[in-house]
């Protein structure tokens, strides 16, 4: 450790977070236009400075069309009245949102936003935290936002919110076992938990999705697609639920709960709840680019036939980032206006009955095809029939599990 | 740098156990346990136990206390209320801690006092000639992670794997079937009660 891996890494954290805050308020900007444009409307396209209000003849109009628009809403939260009702508990009540935005932000550390770049002979990975243990430490720190929102509920002291709050945990808790079950292929196929060389890996090899370009074409390869597809659905799916977005937003749902865990909530308390949700949501499309996408390369083999290392080539491929988490940003927000909110008991069972049993099925699917090479085809071929008859048989239990439980909407 | 970070995530671990037995709210306590849980963590980070590290985060502060969490608030549960201690349970409390102490002076003592030296720097250069591949056999991860020419690294989550299930993989299986047994046992227990709950009902 020297002086230039301490200025680098104190620049990415200033620079990273920079970069993810930007996010989060352009997020609320996309999601108001792109809704709008959902919903056949225009939305916020423009913004000004009103001097008329001030006895000026004419108002200010800010050029760059609506892009502003975080700034005013920014500037409303922060100027709004910071009401705290007389009867919540003070103390959580106040620690609630900082645990929503904290972790949040935290997560963000470990995310390789480009190649490494080389200063005076040393690689600097372009990830705050260059860990061994990546992935984990993200849902390991993810789950700690969910004291945040249930604390939230409980502290409020008044009903609507205390349902959202424990709604979010146990919808929190169900849906983090078939997260963390959901990607156990995807590492057995990378064998690292080193999320920069999970994205080396991917370009090398093409992207997990995507295995067209590189080393990675093989019949082995084209068979493991399958559990990967499946492993993105399940995991995809899964980080709606976790960032408490539609069509899982439940905790907050307006037409049961008011405004579900943060109806007590004002000003910029809000705000922070608000900031915690994108957050979450800038963290979750970072995790499934870098996961099934390939991270910060471009594709096409043509990573490695540019000078790795080279500050212009980190620039680029940070941008090839950025460019592909706001594709999936987009995704998410297509999501949330296009698909219906579930009830709360199909939350459920969706999440213990259906993604459950595929994340476990998926993990035996996986190993099976990559032992396949090293382990006799007989072995291989009893192991694929038993996986089936299993298949069958719990898809059988599920679907009259289904139809017969009444799990009781907390 | 370290030697300060152990000392910080060890007192606020201490404090948060210290909370938990001093605060009367149950949320309280068992917030104050999640701290003490990441405290805990942070410190087996400090030792470059990455993976037991966070599974501490995940397992313990992200999944255990949510659900005591949880079941608290669902409860209602309200301030407990101070109660007199019996004197058997007073003397039990007092015994139990302080074996527990001269236990710990006793590990202490006995412990490799003087040659400190020999713990301060994980030798990788050694670790690496120690996992080096027999002839005829590719490298392991653990060999490729020490070996590593631009930035050797401890591979300790390949290291727990490689422990576990080349050394202990028969007592992990028990391990396993006696979670599954406890799980199928509780499955079996709540099963039971839904048809007297219909009765009740009619």
């Amino acid at each position: 450790m020297d002086l230039t891996i301490h200025v680098a890494t104190l620049i990415k954290i200033g620079v990273f977070i920079g970069i993810t805050m930007t996010f989060v308020s352009i997020c609320v900007m996309f999601e108001r236009r792109f809704s709008a444009i959902i919903q056949d409307r225009v939305g916020p396209n423009r913004l000004g400075i009103p001097l008329s209000i001030l006895g000026f003849k004419k108002d200010f109009k800010l050029p760059i069309g609506g892009l502003t628009q975080p700034l005013a809403d920014g500037l409303k939260f922060i100027l709004k009245e910071d009401f705290t009702p007389a009867y919540v508990r003070t103390f959580f009540f106040w620690l609630a949102p900082v645990l929503v935005v904290g972790p949040a932000l935290l997560t963000m550390a470990v995310i390789p936003f480009g190649s490494p770049m080389e200063i005076g002979g040393k690689f600097i990975p372009m990830a705050i935290a260059d860990l061994n243990v990546g992935p984990l430490f993200i849902f390991a720190i993810a789950s700690l936002a969910v004291y945040g929102i249930t604390l939230a509920g409980w502290s409020s002291n008044s009903k609507y919110p205390f349902f959202g709050g424990v709604r979010s945990c146990a919808q929190m808790i169900s849906y983090e076992i078939a997260l963390g079950l959901s990607i156990i292929p995807v590492l057995l196929m990378f064998q690292t938990l080193h999320l920069g060389e999970i994205v080396q890996y991917q370009v090398d090899h093409g992207w997990l999705l995507l295995p067209f370009w590189g080393e990675g074409l093989s019949a082995q390869r084209f068979l493991m697609w399958i559990p990967l597809f499946i492993a993105f659905v399940i995991f995809t799916t899964s980080i709606f639920a976790e960032t408490n977005r539609m069509p899982f937003d439940l905790p907050e749902c307006e037409t049961e709960l008011v405004g579900g865990y943060h109806t007590e909530y004002s000003s910029m308390k809000f705000a922070l709840f608000f900031l915690g949700e994108y957050a979450a949501m800038v963290v979750g499309s970072a995790l499934i680019v870098t996961l099934f996408f390939g991270g910060w390369s471009i594709g096409f083999g043509i990573d490695n036939a540019l000078p790795i290392g080279a500050w212009w080539v980190s620039l680029l491929h940070i941008g090839v980032f950025l460019g592909k988490v706001t594709f999936f940003i987009l995704f998410f927000i297509l999501v949330r206006w296009t698909v219906p909110r579930f009830r709360y008991d199909q939350l459920m069972n969706l999440g213990w009955i259906v993604f459950f049993e595929a994340a476990l099925i998926n993990v035996f699917l996986a190993a099976l095809i990559l032992a396949a090479p090293h382990i006799h085809g007989l072995a291989t071929t009893f192991g694929f029939i038993v996986l089936a008859v299993i298949t069958f048989f719990l898809i059988k239990i599920a679907k009259s599990a289904t139809t017969k439980t009444t799990v009781k909407a907390i | 740098m370290q030697p300060i970070l152990v000392y910080v995530f060890g007192l606020l671990a201490a404090a948060g156990g210290i909370m938990l037995i001093t605060f009367r709210n149950p949320v309280a306590s068992a917030l104050s346990m999640v701290l003490s849980f990441v405290g805990l963590a942070a410190l087996f980070i400090t030792l470059n136990a990455y993976f037991v590290g966070i599974v501490q985060i995940l397992v313990y502060a992200g999944a255990i206390m949510v659900l005591f969490v949880f079941i608290i608030m669902l409860l209602d549960l309200n301030d407990e209320k101070k109660v007199k201690f019996r004197s058997t349970a007073l003397i039990a409390g007092i015994i139990l801690p302080l074996m527990l102490t001269m236990q710990i002076i006793g590990v202490i003592q006995g412990g490799h006092r003087g040659d400190d030296a020999k713990f301060e720097k994980i030798d990788l250069e050694k670790a690496a000639h120690f996992h080096a591949p027999k002839e005829d056999q590719e490298p392991t991860a653990i060999y490729k992670s020490l070996s590593n020419e631009k930035s050797p690294k401890l591979p300790d989550t390949n290291l727990i794997g490689h422990t576990i299930f080349e050394k202990f993989n028969f007592p992990l299986q028990i391990v396993g079937v006696l979670l599954l047994v406890a799980t199928i046992g509780v499955v079996v227990l709540s099963k039971k009660s839904e048809p007297r709950k219909t009765e009740d009902k009619a």
